[in-house]
């Protein structure tokens, strides 16, 4: 009557389990890669609208974007402020990073707490907030507006990512530089960073990315002499569907992999010890 | 000499014992001011004058439309329903990934990994618009369905609910799969051997071994997706419709549209003090740094 007591139907239906677990996790795994996948052919048409799969192949929408005088001035606007931020947020984060896990300060977990808050409070009430407070300022559409802005969004990768490293890192050894007769800055850049340059390096390419890919906030803090390339991708989605945005977001995404693919040698290299 | 020695190696074990915090406080102190005030400047301030705008008047008059009109109820309580919806999906959908990529041998497991992290690289507004473009009226999808005979004509499905669920669930498995991944990492195989070994069959053996240990990752990552999904505003903008407004789209209407500012900011209040409430109803078992450290 128990035909599983078979072994050659037990074996078959086994593997039929294996094949339909393997199928039904690599449509899942296409599922995750399909709408990064979509954008580069549809760069490439050369139909005036989204097509798919693309009719002919083009680089004009790639000579579009770069001769668009209005892409141009909002992409270098973000990469500005994007640089700017990846050298504030790291500055401050790896400072605090320091000092909330090596410090002596009361209170640690509220700090962190504190610091982590931007990544978990909603990007739609900071954008709100933060335009209600720039704009009596006149700081809307300005580099120093989103420079604040964008630290504050960014440091919180930075913590997580020094954090890390600095409880990887053994404190000892900053102790024996001391008592070697270093002072605490001497130990810190001789001895404390060249152990956690490679979380350093990879915060900063986080808070490069987290500045340069965000939109709620750069929403609410854009003005029209002011806008970040996530602002203008934003309203030419809503409004203005052409294949441009599939060039712009082909060029990003290949940006934000090289950058990642950069943090991922980084952390594969581990530091000599 | 001797003496000297066990002198320093009991200091040195005596700082290590207290965590290694040997900043002074000033130090420290000195060492956060920095971050202290660009969160002063960029977050604590410029939020406390939105909660602040929200009882312009001196009144709860903004919480009391909120509260009186049924449209406005039910855009939170679809919020609340969204966002759980998008945490169940994405668990069912990542734990197969995130143990799949535990058990895999190396290199195939490396390749799991970039199926999980290209897409949490790409930026957000890429993968919506990616989305749009595949859900179109005329777009990849409807096309797919009517060349094989599926439907007759296009399907609606962009600017619906269901649209928004799916983009979201997208965009947020990572977040679910990763905490999940490294739960199961840090599982010994020698468990569910040794369960294996006194005659557990693989399913029991998962059930009673693999599943409660991996619990902290499920929910740290489930804690992390519910939080984001309730606060999301550019997926729901671009994929969603009038029909599937949810508190943050609500909010970007009211700012952007309407230009009711505090009425948008007791909107973003009730948002933030539900944010705030889920965050700390699950503290104990999120450990958010926890489930964040897996992703970054």
């Amino acid at each position: 009557m128990d035909i599983f007591a078979s072994p050659t139907i037990r074996a078959y239906s086994r593997a039929a389990g294996i094949i339909a677990a393997g199928a039904g996790i690599g449509c899942i795994l296409f599922f995750l890669l399909l709408p990064t996948l979509i954008v580069l052919p549809m760069s490439l048409s050369e139909t005036d609208y989204i097509e798919f799969p693309p009719q002919g192949l083009t680089l004009k929408w790639y000579s579009a974007y770069f001769n668009d005088p209005d892409w141009m001035a909002a992409t270098w606007f973000s990469l500005k402020i994007a640089l700017a931020t990846t050298a504030t947020a790291t500055v401050t984060g790896t400072m605090a990073a320091l000092g909330i896990v090596r410090g002596s300060l009361p209170f640690r977990s509220t700090l962190q707490a504190l610091a982590l808050g931007p990544m978990i409070v909603p990007h739609i009430i900071l954008g709100v907030a933060l335009y209600l407070a720039f704009a009596p300022l006149r700081l809307t559409g300005s580099f120093f507006g989103f420079l604040v802005a964008h630290t504050v969004l960014a440091v919180p990768y930075v913590i997580i990512t020094v954090t890390a490293s600095l409880q990887r890192f053994d404190p000892t050894l900053e102790l024996a530089a001391l008592n070697c007769g270093a002072n605490r800055l001497q130990a810190f850049f001789l001895v404390v960073l060249p152990n956690i340059v490679p979380g350093v390096a990879a915060a900063a390419v986080f808070a490069f990315l987290a500045s340069f890919d965000e939109a709620t906030v750069a929403f609410f803090i854009s003005d029209i002499g002011g806008k970040t390339i996530g602002r203008k991708m934003f309203e030419d989605i809503d409004f203005n569907l052409t294949p441009v945005i599939a060039a712009v977001s082909t060029v990003l995404v290949a940006t934000s992999l090289l950058l990642m693919g950069t943090v991922h040698l980084l952390n594969a290299r581990k530091p000599h010890s | 000499m001797k003496r000297s020695l066990a002198t320093l190696s009991s200091s040195l074990s005596l700082r290590r014992s207290s965590s290694a915090r040997f900043y002074s406080l000033t130090a420290s102190l000195a060492l956060v001011m920095p971050l202290l005030a660009a969160l002063m400047a960029g977050f604590l301030y410029p939020v406390a004058r939105l909660v602040a705008l929200s009882f312009s008047g001196g009144t709860l008059s903004h919480y009391r439309r909120i509260f009186a009109e049924p449209l406005h109820l039910d855009v939170l309580f679809s919020t609340i329903e969204v966002a759980f919806v998008v945490t169940v999906a994405s668990l069912l959908l990542g734990f197969p990934v995130a143990y799949l990529m535990a058990r895999l041998s190396k290199g195939l497991a490396m390749v799991v990994a970039a199926c999980v992290f290209i897409p949490l690289w790409t930026s957000v507004l890429i993968r919506s618009y990616a989305w749009v473009v595949l859900l179109q009226r005329n777009g990849v999808i409807n096309k797919l369905l009517i060349d094989t005979g599926a439907t007759e004509g296009p399907l609606k499905l962009i600017y619906t609910q269901g649209a928004v669920i799916l983009a979201m669930t997208h965009v947020l498995m990572p977040f679910m799969i990763l905490p999940i991944y490294s739960a199961l990492r840090a599982l010994p195989p020698d468990y569910v051997r040794a369960a294996r070994n006194l005659g557990a069959g693989p399913i029991r053996a998962f059930v009673a071994v693999t599943l409660p240990l991996s619990l902290p990752g499920v929910f740290a990552g489930s804690v992390m997706c519910f939080v984001l999904a309730l606060g999301f505003y550019i997926t729901p903008a671009l994929v969603g419709g009038p029909g599937s407004m949810l508190m943050a789209t609500l909010i970007g209407q009211q700012t952007t549209v309407l230009l009711d500012w505090p009425f948008a900011a007791a909107l973003s209040t009730v948002l933030l003090a539900v944010t705030l409430l889920f965050v700390l109803l699950f503290r104990r078992t999120l450990s958010l740094s926890k489930g964040l450290n897996s992703v970054y």
